[in-house]
């Protein structure tokens, strides 16, 4: 049952009880500096009208004033909670066209650094999510597990949050053996603890009403919004550019696309949920297959591509990133043009809230786990 | 009537100690309650097991300047904090903490207290309008909107212990569970009784009027300093009558073995406010409507039918 009334009204008619609500760019509900208008009636949004750039810092045009290497750090910035995804993206698209090889346990340490990373990135959506429809405890209970993923990322890559890990042709440095170990023993007790966040919150019927049917999109909108990740994911449609279009080995694994047919905030919650479950899968795989080898192979010491013209794909934690480079031969690129998800994923917000209770809208904006560094880059 | 002077005085002297007593522990005891819940040790700096933050956040609190929004209506923003506690405070006159100990012996004690809850929300609506902030004024009348949804479910309860008990003093209630709690006869009541004290001290999972990641902080936005703290003053004296009316309808009054009655009563009451806390830091937020169907649908009708089903049994 959608219980969203469909406004008859439209803006010219102002009447006294409508008035416009500013939700933000300082408000919990947003996660960032969003801001959203919204045009009210009572507690009924008429109309959302997304507010962007007060994060905007051009990112794009600071890449194409730096050379290849310099660039690398800015890219993580975009969306913080996801670095490690960017940092493939942005080396997977210089080693594209540049056609340097990767040792394979380069390959496999990029995929289990950025499945932890995407863990603990959904691990914070969970929290934040629940943070957004009331649920404080959930919050502290993800990030408490969130912090032993950082310490692990922390060790080998020196930083907690913007990791710059990967460098063109491998890695800097390789990893301790016993880090290995002190993964799986993180993912053997992450796994006796995840039912307990499906006890905390999957089964609570306050959750379930919340989350039931609220911000419904249908796989033709989600598909023509160019949505991508959970959120598309969330509405019926399969799509994972890990799966489709596999970048750096991650055809080897074996490991499935969970698909909610919903397209509720439910749908998309039991789609990381389970997303969640699948990243632990595949960095078993990973470490349980990793051989001993050299983590970076030989590469110039200065960048300088040839002339063309490279688009890389990432699945991030988000959804789909494309890494868009255009170069003229020299040491910087000529453009770079990035396709973030949250951007993408943040145009149907508007679309959804129309009609819905100011809470409804929140349960909505939590459930697409947007980060606004990355929409306003 | 035979009061003196001297021993009202002495009440009000009581009665503004355990408001404060009563503030200063629980606001300890909540952020105990969820470190707890959460992981964490919650407050440990400020004395032993830091049991004296809450003195220590109380100075800070008053040292603040109290800012007040240009376009406020001001008078209304700083009756509101007031209005908010007065009744409260008023409220604590009734209520038995033994069978010799209670401000005043009042023959429609039950009736006062509810009517003077109703006040309670009269002060957040004030706080709403008087902000002169949006988030605030959705705040202060989703508090007013609500207040049909569980007041009349919440009174429907009291006039079934008042149709068992024959009286609207607390005293007789609680003497007449002599024979054994109400929570026993009633345990269907108890639950409605506390579900809706939950709302009406406008704690999570119903705290609408405050939902702070819809409305940043709804009716309070405005506030600082000593408003904000008289606010929560306000919240936790409530948490506290509502407690003390749970105790005396559903369990008994101070009846206890051993212990004296009026440690039974607070045993009683703190037990309730856990149990409140409790709610708070594992739910999520009701959606306001869907706050408002469970009322009119699920409560109002199941008080009811229990209201008819005790009136017949009592008839037999």
């Amino acid at each position: 049952m959608n219980r969203a009334v469909q406004p008859t009204y439209t803006l010219d008619k102002v009447s006294e009880e409508n008035f416009a609500l500013n939700l933000g760019p300082q408000h919990p509900g947003t996660h960032g500096v969003l801001r959203v208008v919204l045009h009210m009636d009572g507690e009924y949004i008429l109309q959302a009208d997304p507010v962007l750039g007060y994060g905007h810092r051009m990112q794009e045009k600071i890449a194409e004033n730096m050379t290849y290497p310099q660039a690398l750090p800015y890219v993580c910035r975009m969306d913080y909670l996801g670095a490690l995804s960017y940092n493939l993206a942005w080396v997977l698209a210089v080693e594209k066209l540049c056609q340097f090889e990767v040792p394979e346990r380069a390959e496999k340490i990029r995929v289990i650094t950025t499945e932890l990373n995407r863990i603990s990135s959904h691990l914070l959506w969970w929290g934040a999510f629940l943070l957004d429809l009331g649920g404080f405890t959930p919050f502290l209970q993800a990030l408490t597990d969130r912090e032993l993923i950082l310490d692990l990322l922390e060790e080998v890559t020196g930083s907690r949050l913007t990791y710059c890990y990967y460098r063109f042709g491998g890695l800097p440095s390789d990893v301790d053996d016993t880090w290995f170990t002190r993964v799986m023993e993180f993912i053997e007790g992450f796994r006796l603890r995840l039912p307990r966040y499906h006890d905390l919150v999957t089964g609570n019927v306050i959750f379930y009403h919340r989350a039931k049917d609220v911000g419904v999109i249908l796989p033709f909108d989600a598909a023509g919004y160019g949505l991508s990740g959970p959120i598309l994911r969330g509405s019926g449609i399969g799509f994972d550019v890990r799966r489709h279009e596999p970048y750096s080995g991650y055809e080897r694994y074996n490991f499935e696309v969970p698909v909610d047919e919903t397209g509720d905030c439910l749908g998309r919650y039991n789609v990381r949920m389970m997303e969640i479950e699948q990243s632990l899968n595949i960095v078993e795989q990973a470490i349980g297959s990793i051989t001993e080898g050299p983590v970076r192979s030989k590469v110039p010491k200065l960048i300088k591509p040839p002339e063309g013209e490279v688009a890389m794909a990432v699945e991030t934690p988000r959804g789909q990133l494309v890494i868009y480079i255009v170069s003229d031969g020299t040491k910087k690129p000529y453009r770079v043009k990035y396709r973030v998800p949250s951007f993408a994923n943040l145009s149907i917000f508007a679309k959804l809230a129309r009609g819905q209770l100011l809470a409804d809208a929140l349960a909505i904006l939590g459930s697409m786990d947007m980060v606004i560094p990355e929409v306003d880059r | 009537m035979n009061i003196s002077l001297l021993s009202v005085a002495g009440y009000l002297v009581g009665i503004a100690a355990l408001v404060g007593l009563n503030a200063v522990i629980l606001v300890w005891l909540e952020r105990k309650v969820a470190g707890h819940m959460q992981f964490r040790l919650g407050p440990m700096e400020v004395g032993p097991h830091g049991i004296l933050q809450t003195l220590a956040d109380g100075i800070k609190l008053v040292s603040k300047q109290l800012v007040i929004p240009d376009e406020a209506d001001k008078p209304l923003f700083l009756l509101a904090p007031i209005v908010s506690l007065v009744p409260i405070f008023a409220a604590m006159v009734p209520l038995p903490f033994s069978e010799t100990v209670q401000a005043w012996e009042l023959n429609i004690g039950l009736l006062l207290i509810i009517a003077l809850g109703l006040l309670n929300t009269l002060g957040i609506l004030l706080a709403g309008w008087g902000s002169n902030n949006k988030y605030a004024l959705l705040g202060g009348a989703r508090a007013v909107a609500q207040i049909l949804a569980y007041k009349i479910p919440l009174l429907i309860c009291v006039m079934t212990i008042i149709m068992m008990t024959g009286s609207y003093s607390l005293r007789d209630i609680a003497i007449a569970q002599q024979g054994g709690w109400n929570v026993l006869y009633q345990p269907l009541l108890f639950i409605v009784y506390i579900i809706t004290v939950t709302l009406e001290t406008n704690r999570s999972p119903f705290d609408f009027s405050e939902a702070e990641s819809e409305l940043v902080a709804g009716f309070h936005t405005e506030y600082s300093g000593m408003g904000f703290s008289l606010f929560f003053l306000a919240e936790y004296s409530y948490m506290f009558i509502a407690a003390g009316l749970a105790t005396v309808l559903f369990l008994g009054g101070w009846q206890g073995p051993w212990l004296p009655g009026v440690v039974w009563t607070l045993i009683k009451i703190y037990s309730i406010i856990f149990l409140m806390m409790w709610f708070r830091w594992t739910f999520p937020r009701v959606r306001i409507d869907q706050m408002l169907s469970f009322g009119w649908k699920i409560l109002l009708p199941i008080s009811l039918v229990n209201f008819i089903i005790t009136a017949g049994v009592l008839a037999l």
